[in-house]
């Protein structure tokens, strides 16, 4: 115990660069940037036109939100499959608002849609959590729940554009100094959750959770509550997607973010969110989410009909995770050898 | 160490026994799927008109046949802990192989089968991705779920091939002759009872639950986990080619979109059936009385002229109250437990105070 292991040293600037170069992150990063650069050389207006750099940044935005929220039940090792749902529901009590409530103020309709996430949110977090039930049956079933709601309430009515205050609508397409406000608010939502996740205590253990429950609990961890909080953040920032989704799209019928569960937690795994809890980044999730669609705009321009486009991101979903496994060998590998070099 | 083993034994069987065999045959999970079953049945023959005409029964069967196929090798990979998100995106892939081979000219019986051999070959992406390279069956058939419907939307297109031999699709819809009942039950109760064998009969069925159990323990008493789950999941394709190929011949249509979402009414109704998504617990009746329960009810609320949204709220209820019910029951029956613990402590402690 008297010598003390020390990390070897090396210069901060040195270790910085080898801990981004390291990262999982980092690779989903380099994919990402390789595939705007190939579909740039084929079309200069993928990037350079005032559209092209538009959408890029816009239309993986709304994604992003819903991916954060399921990193973050993911790492506590739960997944949320009602977050399509949520967001559908959401979206159509925005448009409903703006049409039963006239000259309703914009930050009511903003709150009204986060509140109305959590409470759905709170829903599956209080039924995984007391119930002990897996999470997966759980939201399966309000997947069903949820989206059964929307439709009975939605019929065969949908909101258009007309109905919607001008805006409102502004937010879905207007900038702030060149950038899109929804990616704005999409990046303050990242950075805070990534900050968050990172550097508080509460934040640190939803990771000690997702790696082992069992030991989180005997440790003296708050698990449930903290359960609750993953769930209820992934409601809150569906609602919030779903707000922005109506302010987007101008329409919602009752289809609105069907099958956004499997391209969230897509997103997340591509970006090297364990499935297994406990490991991965919002980061890594937002970044997976700006692959998974800036891919569906690129594979036209690459000249591959965009039907193939699903293939694609299942061949990535399975890449990725076969990629994070090879390199959980290495790592493990690594260690022993470490280990039985201290020998 | 003997001591210790039987000593852990009799206490098992003690409990075991502790119910007299009625209550322990009645009061299981399955019992109350099928008592529920025929209660909505009872029930819908009272009450809904037009039930209990042959043609309903016959709907019902076609539209849920291929759910009650793919349930019972869903049911036997549930068991083992881990699940197969992809079945539904098999069945669009071997649907759309399918059309494809047949409007190239091949005779429908060479497609059918070609179809069926590639949703083995499906299954076998699946096993080898989840027991040779370790990778979670969650994650994995998430990725495989996009990848088989992505190559079936990207095969196809926005086409449809709906042009089939008459004689095969007359053999998907016509019933067993004199009987209301569709021709597809026949195989489908060939393959239950062949699944049902396996599950309960079999070694191969016994290790199942030891898998589902403790894979470890499994291991230990020579149990081959990887291979046994590879065999399910090949199962799982196969069984999903076969549901591909009769819910092309049943509505005549080929396209890359067929099925989507059925995994999860699968799903929904293996759960509902009484199967533990922990893994170890289930049996093949529950399974099928879960799917038909989630189907009579269906028809039966349709004929009552109920939409299909509320319906799909029913599913999510019942698969949400099927597994709280069961963590519920545990609660009531640990506090019970430790109420009559308490009592019996309390009067102890007056018995020993003078």
């Amino acid at each position: 115990m008297t010598a003390t292991v020390r990390p070897p040293t090396a210069h901060p600037v040195t270790r910085a660069a080898g801990r981004v170069f390291k990262a999982r992150e980092t690779g989903i990063l380099i994919a990402l940037i390789l595939v705007i650069l190939v579909a740039t050389v084929r079309n200069p207006s993928f990037l350079f036109s005032s559209d092209g750099f538009r959408d890029l940044l816009l239309t993986p935005s709304l994604l992003m939100l819903v991916a954060v929220g399921q990193a973050i039940v993911i790492i506590t090792r739960n997944v949320d499959l009602s977050v399509g749902s949520i967001l559908g529901l959401t979206a159509y009590l925005t448009g409903r608002l703006f049409i039963d409530v006239p000259g309703i103020p914009l930050i009511v309709v903003f709150l009204a849609g986060m509140g109305f996430g959590a409470i759905l949110g709170l829903i599956n977090g209080a039924l995984v959590a007391f119930a002990k039930v897996p999470a997966l049956v759980i939201t399966l079933g309000t997947l069903y729940i949820y989206r059964g709601i929307n439709v009975a309430w939605t019929g065969s009515d949908r909101i258009n554009a007309s109905d919607l205050p001008a805006d409102f609508r502004g937010l879905g397409t207007g900038q702030l100094l060149g950038i899109p406000i929804l990616t704005i608010i999409a990046a303050i939502v990242l950075v805070v959750a990534a900050w968050y996740l990172r550097n508080l205590r509460s934040g640190r253990e939803f990771y000690a959770i997702g790696s082992d429950p069992a030991a989180a609990h005997l440790y003296g961890l708050r698990v449930t509550r903290r359960i609750l909080t993953a769930f209820i953040v992934s409601g809150v920032l569906s609602g919030l997607a779903g707000v922005l989704y109506a302010a987007r799209y101008g329409t919602v019928s009752s289809g609105a973010g069907t099958g956004w569960e499997l391209q969230a937690i897509g997103a997340a795994v591509i970006g090297g969110v364990a499935i297994s809890g406990g490991v991965g980044s919002v980061w890594g999730a937002a970044i997976g989410a700006y692959l998974l669609l800036t891919i569906n705009r690129a594979l036209p321009i690459l000249g591959i009909e965009d039907f193939w486009q699903r293939a694609v991101v299942g061949a990535l979903i399975i890449g990725a995770i076969v990629l994070d496994r090879l390199l959980a060998l290495r790592q493990s590998r690594k260690l022993l050898e470490a280990r039985e070099d201290a020998q | 160490m003997t001591a210790t083993a039987s000593q852990t034994r009799a206490v098992r069987t003690y409990k075991a026994h502790s119910q007299p065999l009625w209550r322990r045959l009645l009061l299981t999970r399955e019992t109350s799927v099928i008592a529920l079953l025929v209660i909505v049945i009872a029930v819908a023959l009272a009450v809904v008109p037009n039930f209990d005409s042959p043609l309903t029964v016959t709907y019902l069967l076609r539209d849920v046949a291929p759910i009650l196929l793919i349930a019972l090798p869903m049911t036997l990979i549930i068991i083992t802990e881990e699940i197969d998100l992809s079945v539904a995106s098999i069945v669009g892939l071997t649907s759309v192989m399918t059309g494809i081979l047949t409007e190239a000219g091949w005779p429908f019986a060479a497609a059918g089968v070609t179809a069926i051999l590639v949703g083995m070959v499906a299954g076998a992406i699946n096993g080898f991705l989840i027991t040779v390279v370790g990778l979670p069956s969650l994650a994995v058939t998430i990725g495989t779920l996009a990848l088989f419907r992505g190559i079936a939307v990207g095969l196809l297109g926005t086409k449809a091939v709906t042009e089939f031999p008459e004689y095969w699709t007359d053999l998907a819809k016509d019933n067993i002759p004199g009987t209301p009942i569709p021709g597809i039950m026949v195989p489908f109760i060939v393959l239950a009872i062949a699944f049902g064998v396996l599950l309960h009969f079999t070694p191969f069925g016994r290790s199942l639950y030891a898998i589902g159990l403790n894979k470890e323990a499994a291991a230990f008493s020579g149990v081959d986990v990887g291979r046994t789950k590879f065999l399910l999941f090949l199962m799982s394709g196969t069984v999903s080619g076969f549901a591909g190929v009769y819910f092309t011949l049943l509505y005549s249509n080929a396209r890359g979109d067929n099925a989507t979402g059925m995994e999860l009414s699968v799903i929904a109704a293996v759960l509902l059936g009484g199967v533990s998504i922990f893994g170890g617990r289930g049996a093949l009746i529950g399974v099928i009385a879960g799917v038909l329960l989630i189907g009579t009810l269906g028809s039966a609320l349709r004929l009552a002229g109920v939409t299909s949204d509320i319906i799909n709220v029913i599913t999510g209820v019942l698969l949400v109250l099927s597994v709280v019910s069961a963590s519920f029951l545990a609660w009531l029956r640990r506090k019970r437990i430790s109420a009559i613990g308490k009592k019996k402590g309390r009067s102890a402690t007056s018995v020993d105070a003078p």
